[in-house]
């Protein structure tokens, strides 16, 4: 599409180019330099994809992945001996029990093994199945460890013991709704009496955090990659050195560049931002134009970054340290998956400082708080200078050969 | 000052780190003429080259250019000349009209010139060709023909047919004599084929260990090494080649 755009641009341009000012334009350097650099970016695949295909995908998985299901469905496993039978020889189990009481339906598995499921229905909630299944403690370890299941069950001296590791939420919960059922089983046929209503709010599921925050990293790796790599690359490649001994301006070359990647920058985020409107029904609560400025200022923090990274090496895989060593630790810590404020407190107030937690606090704040001109203005003004301070220090110690 | 001379270099000296890469040397360029200076890998051509082309600068001595300094005149002399370096490569995704567009547009010149040059270095077929997919003697016409778009008073080429096959070598040739016999461009020209500076160069220096060995035009060259010869007991006759000659003066080949 983007291709197909640039064409007919071209071929409108060339067709009404018989004027003199527009004919200065497309022979002007700065021109020519910034079709150099959007023909070489349009004509790689690769890019396409990992700029505007990839970033897309991730959304689509995740989005999925973390949109909450309204029924879940968790397998427990049940140790020792056969609980979900019951033999005429063996006593009566607490767990046998309990299934047979509240009628556990009992299925065969393909490869013959039973299990028990038992089916809480819950409206507000969602519902939840329990599948039980008989299994050695080895076998249980190794479900567990594949992430299987997140619960084990034995029974010793008539009680019931779980096992489960207390830093998974998940298996807090199920320890947490399963033991509440065995202690009042009529939970099963009566729903809950609490007072639960759930939040119908826009902006609150993880798909709506999730969104900014890829667009931000999108905008952060396009300029590490787009414009660090590429000068690194043609440093390398000594086409540089062979620019510089023409006439050319060298702040057209930078220029250039950096439009190019900025423009590549609006299209794929637009791109992620309709795809997330029409499969997740996200929206901007805040104000477009102030969103606009902000990921303009945001653009210029990371090309000026990306600038000052690539300044002096010549050598692409000196550039592909530098860039990871920038980028690793803001994609880790900025909040772009999961909140920032998980990690310990005395490292929020660092993290908050990254190029990449201001940029994503601020679109979030956009897309999600509804948040205008006045609320960004400070952020925004950061980054201009963070962008301005480290391009000028870039352009200083920048070795053309 | 020689007022005839477009390039002066006076006892220009340059080292990186422990390496003496340029020591003492003085040359003279005049309009139209085609030097090369040829000497095995590690010679100090390219060196001498670079400071020529203002990318390097010398640890001591001057090099004018039309009588003038570097310093000061970096944006005139930018515009004169024209230059073809060992290993450059353009941009893979462009196309051939496309990458002498871009370049041309540095001199603030149009399609008509890129046209022009593009048959000059015979790539009109290739107009529409990724520079990726040409082969090694097009991508070197392409260079040079990058090189020829400001029709520049001063042509700098840094072995422009190393690793050619001798086809695309000849190719390279032709469009450099094609050039010396209908432009006054002064080229200098750095080799470690004999045969290319005997073929497009009036005046050689040769050149070994950053120091010039000897120079002058072929027949000079190969007449005075003759008669210096004659002095010598085992001397059987004249050198017949300038790698002959060369391993006279070093005792070893011009590829070694």
């Amino acid at each position: 599409m983007i291709f197909l755009f640039v064409h007919c641009t071209s071929y409108i341009v060339h067709s009404i180019m018989k004027t003199t000012m527009l004919k200065r334009i497309t022979n002007s350097p700065l021109w020519q330099l910034i079709l150099a650099n959007a023909r070489e970016l349009l004509r790689e695949p690769a890019v396409l994809f990992w700029g505007i295909g990839f970033p897309i995908l991730m959304s689509l998985g995740l989005g999925v992945a973390f949109t909450k299901k309204k029924d879940v469905t968790v397998t427990v496993a049940v140790i020792g001996r056969n609980h979900l039978v019951h033999a005429p020889s063996d006593s009566v189990s607490i767990i046998q029990t309990f299934l047979m009481k509240n009628k556990a339906v009992l299925k065969a598995g393909n490869d013959g093994s039973l299990s028990r499921e038992l089916t809480v229905p819950d409206e507000k909630l969602g519902g939840t199945t329990y599948i039980f299944r008989d299994m050695s403690w080895k076998k249980a370890m190794v479900m567990l460890k594949r992430g299987n299941l997140n619960l084990v069950m034995d029974e010793a001296q008539g009680r019931i013991q779980y096992h489960f590791d207390p830093m998974n939420p998940d298996a807090q919960l199920t320890y947490l709704k399963f033991s509440k059922l065995m202690k009042d089983p009529e939970l099963i046929i009566r729903p809950s009496e609490a007072e639960i209503r759930p939040l119908d709010v826009t902006g609150t599921r993880y798909i709506d955090f999730l969104v900014p925050g890829l667009i931000c990293m999108g905008v952060m790796m396009s300029c590490m990659w787009g414009v660090s790599y590429d000068i690194i690359e043609k440093r390398s490649k000594k086409l540089l050195r062979r620019m510089i001994a023409t006439p050319m301006k060298r702040s057209n070359f930078l220029v250039a560049l950096i439009t190019v990647r900025m423009a590549m920058n609006f299209v794929e985020s637009g791109l992620l931002f309709l795809f997330a409107w029409l499969v997740f029904h996200i929206t901007i609560q805040g104000s477009v134009p102030a969103l606009v400025l902000f990921f303009i200022s945001g653009n210029i923090a990371f090309a000026g970054l990306a600038v000052f990274l690539s300044c002096n090496t010549a050598k692409t895989e000196i550039g592909n340290g530098l860039i990871n060593l920038v980028s690793m630790p803001m994609m880790v810590l900025s909040g772009i998956f999961f909140s920032y404020h998980n990690f310990p407190g005395w490292i929020i107030p660092v993290i908050q400082k990254f190029p990449l937690t201001m940029m994503a606090d601020g679109v979030r704040s956009i897309f999600i708080e509804g948040a205008g001109f006045s609320e960004i203005m400070m952020p925004t003004l950061i980054m201009l200078v963070i962008g301005m301070m480290f391009f000028t220090a870039g352009l200083k110690l920048f070795k053309w050969h | 000052m020689n007022r005839g001379a477009i390039i002066e270099v006076k006892n220009v000296y340059k080292s990186f780190k422990s390496v003496h890469a340029v020591r003492g040397i003085n040359l003279e360029i005049l309009p139209s003429q085609f030097i090369a200076l040829l000497g095995p890998n590690g010679a100090g051509k390219t060196t001498m080259v670079e400071m020529i082309e203002g990318i390097q600068k010398p640890d001591s001595g001057e090099i004018l250019i039309m009588g003038k300094p570097w310093k000061g005149n970096e944006k005139e002399f930018r515009k004169i000349m024209g230059l073809s370096l060992q290993e450059t490569r353009f941009i893979d995704k462009l196309r051939v009209f496309e990458t002498l567009r871009l370049f041309a547009s540095f001199f603030s010149l149009g399609a008509e010139r890129c046209e022009e040059v593009m048959t000059l270095v015979g790539l009109e077929e290739k107009r529409q060709a990724y520079v990726v997919n040409l082969s090694g003697g097009q991508r070197q016409r392409l260079a040079l023909g990058v090189a020829l778009l400001n029709k520049p008073k001063i042509l700098l080429l840094d072995e422009p047919t190393t690793g050619l096959d001798p086809q695309a070598r000849r190719e390279v040739w032709m469009i450099l004599k094609k050039l010396k016999d209908a432009s006054s461009t002064s080229m200098i020209l750095t080799t470690h084929y004999m045969e290319e500076a005997e073929q497009l160069c009036d005046y050689i220096v040769i050149m070994d260990h950053g120091t010039i060995l000897k120079e002058g035009t072929l027949p000079e060259l190969l007449g005075k090494s003759s008669a210096d010869m004659e002095k010598k007991e085992e001397y059987t006759g004249p050198p017949r080649n300038l790698d002959e000659l060369f391993i006279e003066l070093t005792g070893r080949h011009l590829h070694e």
